[in-house]
């Protein structure tokens, strides 16, 4: 993997408080990577430093192989979205967008033309002589990208741009940047807090708490195989489970003695020995709810509870099942409607089934990162 | 005529007669008086004469008018260049930082404007320390002056109308966006280019306004050019004052009141037109 942006081994503190600890961080050409994890975790400080606004205390920034840590944020070959758009008032559309050409001195058709192809690009044309004051929120957060974009940056930050925005724009403005994304080709960096928007958009996300990188991979892999606790609980919603290994029963499975639950079947995914005491993740959707006792094979798990809460979404319904000493959080898709078939409500006895791949083995465990589920009672 | 209206027309009323009494009645006697003829003991005379207009083409006045106009630009050029980093500066401290601050531009006021000035003449006499020193690092020769002249009249213009440009303009500045400097620079303007392409006109509204309190009441500035300035430093306030307090003439005094309220209401006018320009 070659490396286009890369953070080595870079610090930044605030008085006491560490923002960005001992972060080494590689990005590739031309991918969008998130910078995913909750305020005040880094993540702004980390894009603030590629930017140049901010300067690590320890460490270094490297860009297509050169040291842009010294440089000012001028001489940077970056640009930057700013969540407040930060469009300059006193300007036109066109104006804004040729700020950056300006200074960099282009050739007046060269301007015009690189302007012309950005208005195209972001659709706004028609609104080129406008002020910004005229614009909506959508509207302004495009003109700050083609503000951005028509220096053709090596590489475009993007700091939370859709956070004004409300659900259905975002949602249609995150499209839109893909597809923008596509077409220019250029290294996009996305920082939010909004697990959605960056695993939508993004071919890698690197997820942050508190000054330090959790995990980096895809973002299937964060989900299905979160490596920390707080990866799991910050992205979608998941069940812990804690328990003993009692046997390993060949190199893919093993068995696993949960308190208060009896023993269930789990995969090795990290290496595993007999006594080991070993935290699962098991995300909601994986549990298949059902009043009959499941038919189950040997890498099957199901355990018996009782229902006590349902909560309703529309495409899906969360059940939390009583098992043992256990709550989980199980959730059903609603694929159809089944006439002969009621769902199960409050109170009534269910099964809860899953396979042992479903469940994934954290290496590091936390208790606090509980408190992030959505019923922090659960377990 | 119905309620809404009552109720606007009433509550503008106070301001309004305020605006009549205490500024379009005295404009209004300053320009008919420059349109009576005066008596030579010194009063007001009956009837109409345009003596006192003919005295308006007094060959000394074009000099006169000119030397107001640069000796104000200069003061408010000056009070400007200070101001706008100041209120810069200012806007980007913290809230209790920024309200000491504010104090200390305000704290002069306390004292008197005459005692100032007063003030002023000590610092800059030829026998001052400041004069003595200058002198002793061959800065200014032996028969330089710091009084007396356009300098002292500048700088001590510049001292008094300094917080009245710092006001206005910090005001605006604590409005203003810092990110978008940020943003300036992250498209590849310097420090410098930033301020001066984002900030400055980010605060235009405050500038305007700082340079009409400054420009306009320097226009009519009498005080500090009688005590700090000298015999090359008249401004028309002096004249005015000539006018009325030795030569006795109120109708020319008169007349020169005019021409200057004319000369402070074209700037006036200016900025009225920007700003129904704006609004267009």
């Amino acid at each position: 993997m070659a490396s286009y942006l890369r953070f080595e081994n870079v610090t930044r503190r605030f008085g006491s408080f560490t923002a960005v600890n001992n972060v080494t961080l590689d990005i590739e050409h031309g991918e969008t990577f998130s910078l995913l994890g909750p305020s005040g975790c880094g993540k702004t400080t980390l894009l603030r430093m590629a930017a140049g606004f901010d300067k690590p205390d320890e460490g270094r920034v490297l860009l297509d192989g050169k040291d842009i840590t010294p440089l000012p944020p001028e001489q940077r070959p970056v640009n930057t979205v700013f969540q407040s758009y930060a469009l300059f008032p006193h300007l036109s559309i066109r104006d804004n967008i040729a700020f950056g050409p300006k200074i960099a001195k282009w050739a007046p058709e060269k301007i015009s033309r690189g302007v012309d192809e950005m208005l195209e690009l972001v659709d706004l044309k028609a609104h080129a002589d406008k002020k910004p004051s005229q614009l909506s929120g959508g509207q302004k957060q495009r003109v700050a990208l083609a503000r951005a974009l028509v220096n053709k940056p090596k590489v475009l930050l993007l700091d939370e741009p859709l956070a004004a925005l409300d659900l259905k724009l975002r949602q249609r403005l995150l499209v839109e940047l893909d597809a923008i994304h596509d077409e220019v080709g250029i290294t996009f960096i996305y920082v939010t807090h909004d697990q959605g928007e960056a695993m939508s958009i993004s071919d890698r996300i690197a997820v942050m708490n508190k000054g330090v990188i959790e995990q980096v991979g895809p973002p299937v892999q964060i989900y299905e195989a979160p490596r920390t606790s707080f990866v799991a609980a910050f992205i979608g919603d998941t069940n812990f489970l804690d328990g003993k290994i009692i046997d390993c029963i060949d190199s893919r499975f093993s068995r696993c003695e949960v308190k208060g639950f009896g023993s269930i079947v789990i995969d090795n995914d990290k290496p595993v020995s007999k006594g080991d005491r070993v935290h699962l993740s098991l995300r909601p959707e994986k549990l298949i709810v059902s009043r009959e006792q499941p038919t189950t094979k040997e890498t099957d798990n199901a355990i018996a509870g009782k229902v006590e809460d349902v909560i309703y979404y529309g495409s899906h319904t969360r059940y939390w099942v009583r098992c043992g000493d256990w709550k989980l959080c199980a959730e059903m898709q609603h694929r159809q409607y089944q006439l002969d078939e009621t769902p199960p409500k409050w109170g009534d006895q269910v099964w809860l089934k899953w396979h042992a791949n479903d469940g994934f083995l954290l290496e590091q465990y936390r208790e606090e990162d509980e408190g992030m589920l959505t019923l922090p009672d659960a377990v | 005529m119905n309620k809404e209206r009552k109720a606007e027309i009433l509550s503008t009323l106070p301001s309004l007669g305020w605006l009549v009494m205490f500024v379009l009645i005295p404009v209004i006697t300053i320009f008919a008086i420059a349109f009576r003829p005066a008596l030579p003991a010194g009063g007001i005379g009956e009837g109409w004469s345009l003596d006192a207009l003919k005295a308006l083409g007094d060959p000394s006045y074009p000099a006169l008018f000119a030397r107001t106009i640069i000796i104000s630009g200069l003061t408010t050029l000056a009070c400007l260049a200070a101001g706008l980093p100041a209120a810069y500066a200012m806007a980007r401290l913290t809230p209790a930082w920024r309200s000491r601050m504010l104090l200390l531009v305000i704290v002069p006021f306390w004292t008197n404007f005459v005692i100032r000035v007063f003030a002023w003449q000590q610092i800059l006499h030829a026998e001052g320390y400041v004069a003595k020193f200058l002198r002793s690092l061959h800065i200014i020769g032996e028969n330089d002056r710091l009084l007396g002249n356009t300098f002292a009249v500048v700088l001590v213009s510049f001292y008094t109308y300094l917080p009245f440009a710092i006001l206005p303009l910090f005001a605006a500045a604590e409005k203003f966006d810092f990110g978008l400097l940020d943003a300036a620079r992250d498209l590849g303007a310097k420090a410098g280019k930033a301020f001066f392409a984002v900030f400055v006109p980010g605060i235009k509204q405050g500038i305007i306004t700082a340079f009409l309190v400054v420009f306009i009441p320097n226009l009519g500035s009498y005080v500090v050019p009688d005590m700090v300035g000298g015999t090359g430093t008249q401004m028309i306030g002096n004249k005015i004052a000539q006018r009325n307090f030795t030569d006795r003439n109120l109708p020319e005094a008169a007349a020169l009141s005019g021409a200057l309220a004319l000369l402070v209401l074209a700037p006036m006018f200016i900025r009225r037109r920007e700003k129904t320009a704006a609004t267009a």
